[in-house]
């Protein structure tokens, strides 16, 4: 049988990935490193019978994404960094009014206009909420194009069982390398998804509103309580790849395209004998912390490698708070970071020295 | 004696009391939308999307599925809900901070779009819902609690004039202005609402219609001052009239 892997990006892998999810509505704005995104969309999105619009801005475009979303169809953004950050008052809008819709960021450098190389800056923005209010929203973080069209499909699921937004988090380093994909057979979205909430007229029921304005005595405390046990339920759903783990003396953390860079540096230094794993957190939120939490509780150490100054270790501590440490290596944002630089730190957290 | 009823509530406005001030023209505007989508008997084609300011509880007074939009965004979310649902009424209900202001960006690229909606914007010169404060159609000289000195316009600029701007981008199919303050100008902004909303349907482009509009508590008048002030003040410096009307061009 012919290989029918393709050769694409990880812009577009994330692109294939929404289209073979069924996806019927896209808005976005240029910002590198993510434009294949937009620019695959407006190519083959509307053959497909979807719509496509090239926002007036990454204000414009995620509450295009907010109005389609509420009619219940699969809709999507992608941006990265200072476009996301503008996006922040939509997305705490839809997670107030519990709108379902993928949001993509591929991180670049920052703080402010930073550069348009790759960091993992926006990990506290992604896990946190990043808007105002109380609220979480499920960050997905691809490390291959593979990963990035499976993870891409999965989100809308996700997205529409839990009702909210979720985070694809990748970087410059996924959204521009090349890979050979494998795309599966496109899965058309239930029609019925969504048919209990989303607005389609009001006919023959009573009508609705997709709100986040709740102000009558009591009202908005009853939806911080329906997010508050939504966020709970999606606990068990945290995912992790781990490599070499059970043996391991020392547990390296990272995510993402840092991730996959360690892994090399973690099969390196294996063969060469060294006791060492590593665990790539696949969810970001919800964090793999039970995972975390067991393997500190017998008896491992932790280095949690990271392209920032240091946020997802702050989750990892929390993790294993009380069972063990984890100290922390990061790349600046800036820099391109190499398999060398983390196998040095790696080498000095063996040789028991801190970073 | 008997009764003879001549007028009766339009089937989409709820039985309900607004939380509007004595005298506030948000009713009036409110049932004109209702009543023409009544009589088209679009109610269960219409998608609503509101906006921020006293503007966002029309949705409990007329009973449309309905999103909320954040400040200034609504033509954005108007955009996505109409682009996904070619097939339905689409409208947006704005103020003039909401829209003349923070959501400037929004409304004109919808328009330049041309976008298949309908825009509500009502004007009444003051941010109401937060207590008053100055807005882009703020009238030069009129005190607000952000201009106690009255507006300057030259350091806080002059009003805005929506329905003009509209009438200029390619996009937008009719654009008109119309007030609130008495039944000539009532019958005159229902006629415009329904060409506003016709146009959508035609396909021609965005309808735009602006209805200018009191605030008796921000502008502490009595309501029958108010509706003297959008003659004597506000229509002189915001004119009346169809600006634009595809289907009757170079007739203004």
């Amino acid at each position: 049988m012919a290989d029918e892997r393709i050769f694409v990006k990880g812009n577009e892998a994330v692109a294939m990935g929404a289209m073979d999810a069924g996806l019927k509505a896209y808005f976005g704005y240029p910002i590198t490193p993510q434009n294949e995104i937009p620019e695959f969309m407006s190519a083959n999105l509307p053959a497909a019978g979807g719509a496509f619009v090239q926002a007036e801005s990454e204000i414009a475009a995620v509450n295009m994404v907010l109005g389609a979303a509420a009619t219940g169809v699969r809709a999507m953004t992608s941006s990265s960094s200072p476009g996301i950050s503008l996006m922040q008052e939509s997305i705490s809008y839809m997670a107030g009014s519990e709108t379902p819709c993928v949001i993509v960021n591929m991180m670049r450098g920052g703080p402010g206009l930073g550069d348009i190389n790759t960091a993992q800056g926006d990990y506290h923005q992604s896990v946190r909420g990043g808007g105002h209010g109380d609220y979480r929203t499920p960050c997905l973080a691809p490390a291959s194009c593979q990963e990035a069209y499976d993870l891409t499909r999965e989100a809308f699921d996700w997205a529409f069982t839990h009702r909210t937004p979720v985070l694809i988090v990748g970087d410059a380093i996924l959204g521009q390398m090349k890979e050979p994909l494998l795309r599966a057979a496109p899965r058309p979205a239930d029609p019925d998804e969504g048919s209990d909430w989303r607005l389609e007229g009001a006919k023959g029921r009573e009508r609705r509103i997709v709100r986040s304005l709740f102000l009558a005595d009591g009202a908005l405390a009853k939806v911080n309580a329906r997010l508050r046990d939504k966020y709970r339920a999606l606990e068990p759903l945290a995912r992790a790849e781990t490599v070499f783990t059970e043996d391991a003396d020392l547990v390296v953390v990272a995510f993402g395209s840092i991730g996959r860079i360690v892994k090399s540096a973690v099969r390196k230094l294996r063969a060469e004998g060294h006791k060492v794993g590593l665990v790539r957190p696949i969810t970001l939120y919800p964090f793999p912390s039970a995972l975390l939490r067991g393997l500190a509780a017998s008896g491992k150490r932790f280095l949690t490698v990271e392209h920032n100054l240091g946020q997802m270790v702050d989750d990892v501590r929390l993790a294993v708070c009380g069972l063990a440490e984890s100290d922390f290596f990061g790349e600046l944002a800036g820099n391109i970071p190499t398999p060398d630089l983390f196998e040095d730190a790696i080498r000095r957290a063996l040789a028991g020295g801190s970073q | 004696m008997s009764e003879n009823l001549v007028f009766s509530r339009t089937p989409s406005l709820f039985d309900v009391a607004t939380h509007y001030c004595p005298g506030c023209q948000h009713g009036v505007a409110q049932r004109l939308v209702g009543e023409y989508i009544d009589q088209e008997n679009l109610a269960e084609q219409t998608l609503m999307v509101t906006s921020i300011g006293c503007s966002v509880l029309i949705y409990n007074y007329l009973a449309y599925d309905a999103v909320e939009a954040p400040h200034g965004r609504a033509p954005a979310v108007a955009t996505g809900v109409k682009r996904a649902n070619p097939d339905k009424l689409v409208f947006t209900y704005q103020g003039d901070g909401d829209l003349a202001s923070i959501g400037m960006a929004e409304i004109m690229h919808a328009a330049n779009r041309g976008e298949r909606i309908t825009v509500v914007f009502v004007n009444n010169t003051v941010y109401g819902m937060t207590g008053g404060q100055m807005a882009p159609t703020t009238l030069p000289g009129q005190k607000t609690t952000t201009s106690p000195r009255g507006r300057d316009t030259a350091t806080s600029g002059s009003p805005m004039h929506m329905a003009e701007i509209m009438a200029a981008l390619p996009g937008v199919a009719y654009s008109a202005r119309a007030a609130l303050n008495n039944v000539k100008h009532i019958v005159q902004a229902k006629k415009a609402i329904r060409r506003a909303f016709d146009v959508q349907r035609q396909n021609l482009g965005m309808g735009f219609v602006e209805l200018l509009s009191n605030c008796p508590t921000n502008w502490k008048m009595t309501p029958l001052q108010s509706n003297e002030h959008i003659e004597n003040a506000l229509i002189p410096c915001f004119p009346l009239g169809v600006y634009k009307d595809v289907d009757n061009q170079g007739a203004n």
